[in-house]
């Protein structure tokens, strides 16, 4: 063993195991991006089984889709498309070092996070109104005489709103435990923890971000966006 | 991960491309398009998906060449699911 290993110089934030920042950098990347592989499993099986459902009761997949709000469901997605920009320019600002804006930029993050959140909430609450949550009070009359073009079967119809819920719901718990991250991560910030040299934290957490963004980009189409035609 | 330090304007040139897209895909929906809407729908959200992997999660300019493997896995592992479940369930002559 030679001296001139031992005695390299570097800063709290390189861990000694790692040969230098690039390395544990990497490695970082690599981790979070096994768990995000799994995270795709985890999210793949109910893609699975919306696939299954919708293939065997399109037109209740249909009508569901249709009773959706379009017009919040598409503000929802823009809402997630700004966060992602906020978290990939907050990235950018810890690269530079800048700490105001690096705070800035996350607590934006935070607020479209809460904005996404609140509109869901709305969404939902509207569903309740409506009798569209499964269970006991779940009534699809409604959407039998909306669309008397299609033949609705209102266990079929509960599946879909299973699926609807399940599916936004575990998106929207991803949500909400990205929104803790991040003001986790703004405290940090503001204490100025991450510099150009180690700012492993802000790009990890927002790959993740990234990721809850991508869900909700399939499952925008994938929910409000079934049937929207012109019914004949 | 790169060291290398994007402009703003770069993002914000994405963003909008996200946005732009985002509103085609609920215009498009409007559309008659056949059996022709879901696929462009998917279209459009794999396009999204893409350019938010490639540019906001900075894999185009990462120098850690494993993680293309594990998005690629990663990929095919959800391909598989998907597909041997359809291949199941779809050849399936009563339910």
């Amino acid at each position: 063993m030679s001296d001139s290993h031992t005695a390299v110089e570097h800063g709290p934030e390189l861990l000694h195991h790692f040969v230098d920042a690039e390395q544990q950098r990497d490695a970082s990347t690599l981790g979070m991006w096994l768990f995000l592989a799994t995270e795709i499993m985890f999210f793949g099986g109910m893609f699975c089984a919306y696939l299954i459902y919708r293939s065997w009761y399109y037109n209740e997949f249909a009508a569901g889709s249709r009773s959706l709000d379009i017009t919040l469901g598409t503000i929802n997605t823009a809402v997630l498309i700004c966060s992602s920009l906020t978290v990939v320019l907050a990235v950018r600002a810890a690269q530079m070092g800048k700490r105001k804006l690096l705070v800035t930029l996350l607590l934006l993050t935070i607020v479209f996070g809460f904005a996404f959140l609140g509109i869901k909430g709305v969404e939902w609450y509207q569903k309740f109104e409506e009798h569209h949550i499964p269970g006991h009070a779940f009534n699809a009359a409604d959407l039998v005489q909306a669309y008397p073009q299609i033949h609705i079967d209102q266990s079929h119809e509960q599946i879909y709103f299973s699926l609807y819920f399940a599916m936004t719901g575990l998106h929207a718990l991803h949500m909400i435990i990205g929104v803790g991250i991040f003001v986790w991560l703004t405290y940090y910030a503001w204490r100025g923890r991450y510099t150009p040299k180690y700012y492993t934290p802000v790009e990890m957490c927002g790959l993740y971000w990234h990721f809850v963004d991508i869900v909700w980009i399939y499952l925008f189409p994938l929910l409000y966006l079934i049937d929207r035609k012109p019914l004949r | 991960m790169s060291e290398h330090i994007m402009s703003s304007k770069f993002y914000y040139i994405i963003w909008i491309a996200l946005l732009c897209l985002t509103g085609v895909t609920a215009a498009v929906a409007f559309v008659d398009l056949g059996p022709f809407n879901t696929v462009v729908a998917l279209v459009i959200a794999t396009f999204k998906a893409v350019l938010v992997v490639l540019f906001f999660m900075h894999v185009k300019y990462t120098s850690e060449k494993l993680t293309k493997v594990v998005i690629v896995s990663a990929i095919f592992w959800l391909f598989l699911l998907l597909a041997l479940s359809m291949a199941d369930y779809g050849t399936r002559l009563a339910r």
